[in-house]
């Protein structure tokens, strides 16, 4: 991860040995936070597995923030899924196949 | 004024909610309920609201497939589990293979790309990754097989015959012949372990007589992004839920057209007072073909949608895991990978 931008309100990410995969659950979980006025990714050239991820921030707001928001609400995304699925797995749910 | 706000609503809940098939094209493709974009509409990331509005229902289970819908999330998460299921989830393949003898007319290099396909049954949990320039391989993350096989004349056979099953031993190489072979302390680490190809009929090579294969493999873990041999499903995807709606009621003869525009069981001919009616009756089973389309009088009188936060998953495992341990799987990758961004924005300062 290498951060550089003006202030801390526009900040590029590079993220490196990633792709779509993350990136574009990365957006999507960044862009729903009402702070954000501006969030993208992009991959710089095929060959390489590097993201450019950026975020802007309206107000004061550190872009970091935004972007440890969106890590954190995609793990709690995946952690329900887990469970739902998980719970959808046992036994008793599958009884009623 | 109530009715056009009524109507507006609507317009704006099917550009939220639905993906429209045009006649020449596809309308509303892109998610668009980010907050800011609609007033009126809360869409803020809330972990509460998308855990109640969120469920998963298993639809079919078979021995090596399973289909199971996944609604309420967005296609930016359907699509990563889709391709983590795909290219990063792990396992067990060829990768070294060392010839010692080969005398079939199967090149050396084909032979080992043949042998790197097939699947090996092996939990690839119970293994590390072998280290970068790591030749030897140890026994936490390496496999070995072995195949050793010479084809013979059977002195047996009659005289006419032309069956080569009658005429020669071992003249098929078949992934039954493959053996493993222990390494170091495997056989304490994994007692009950019977590590072979998950299928046994799978032919690697002709011989005739005279003609041997002996063959030294290494396994190692691996994920597809490297080689689509690590690949552990057969296949993966999805698709979103057809939400198929009539605008007007459709009657006689052109009900009957209706219903032969899409898929068998989606449209279904009711008698209401001796009228035969066009009902939509299972929507899921449609194909979307777009025949509609082609008939000026029905095009109008169809809205072809899909719903846009309903996925209709399929996956389909080569036989390593079984389907479910997949899905799982892949969801805690994605979990790993978010779990390492956040540990490294935590431990190196930004400036």
């Amino acid at each position: 991860v290498q951060a550089d931008g003006t202030d801390g309100n526009c900040v590029t990410f590079v993220l490196h040995d990633e792709d779509h995969t993350l990136g574009n659950s990365l957006r999507y979980m960044v862009m729903k936070n009402p702070d954000v006025e501006f969030c993208g990714y992009c991959i710089t050239h095929p060959s390489e597995s590097k993201i450019n991820f950026r975020i802007q921030t309206r107000g004061a707001l550190p872009a970091v923030e935004p972007f440890r928001k969106g890590l954190n609400d995609l793990m709690g995304v995946c952690q329900h899924v887990l469970n739902t699925f998980e719970v959808r797995l046992l036994p008793e749910e599958r009884r009623g196949l | 004024p109530l009715a056009a706000a009524m109507a507006a609503k609507r317009g704006t809940d099917e550009m939220r909610d639905r993906v429209v098939l045009g006649e020449f094209g596809v309308r509303n493709v892109h998610t668009t309920d980010f907050p800011g974009n609609y007033p009126g509409y809360e869409d803020a990331w809330d972990q509460r609201r998308f855990e109640e509005a969120f469920r998963v229902d298993i639809i079919r289970e078979e021995e090596g497939a399973l289909e199971f819908d996944m609604v309420g999330i967005d296609a930016a998460i359907a699509n990563a589990f889709r391709r983590i299921l795909l290219a990063e989830v792990p396992t067990m393949a060829v990768e070294k293979v060392f010839v010692y003898n080969n005398t079939s007319i199967v090149q050396d290099e084909i032979l080992a790309h043949r042998l790197g396909l097939i699947p090996i049954r092996a939990d690839p949990r119970l293994f590390e990754y072998r280290n970068q320039g790591d030749e030897e391989g140890t026994e936490i993350d390496t496999l070995q097989f072995q195949l050793k096989i010479k084809c013979r004349r059977n002195p047996q056979a009659a005289k006419e015959s032309s069956d080569p099953n009658e005429l020669y031993f071992n003249h098929k190489v078949y992934s039954k012949h493959m053996t493993w072979v222990p390494l170091g302390n495997q056989t304490d680490l994994f007692p009950d372990a019977d590590f072979r190809p998950v299928h046994d009929d799978i032919l690697i090579a002709l011989l005739r007589p005279g003609q041997e294969i002996d063959v030294l493999m290494h396994c190692v873990k691996g994920i597809g992004k490297d080689h689509a041999k690590f690949s552990p499903v057969a296949t993966a995807s999805y698709r979103l839920l057809p939400d198929i709606t009539l605008l007007q009621p459709i009657e006689d003869e052109a009900a009957e057209v209706l219903q032969k525009c899409f898929s068998p069981g989606v449209i279904e001919i009711q008698n209401i007072k001796g009228k035969k009616v066009a009902r939509v009756a299972n929507a899921r089973l449609d194909t979307f073909s777009r025949e509609v389309f082609r008939h000026d009088g029905l095009k109008n009188l169809v809205r072809l949608a899909r719903v846009r936060n309903h996925y209709i998953f399929s996956v389909e495992s080569t036989g390593i895991l079984p389907p479910d341990v997949l899905v799982s799987e892949a969801i805690k990758i994605l979990m790993g990978k978010c779990q390492r961004f956040l540990n490294e924005l935590d431990s190196v300062p930004m400036e």
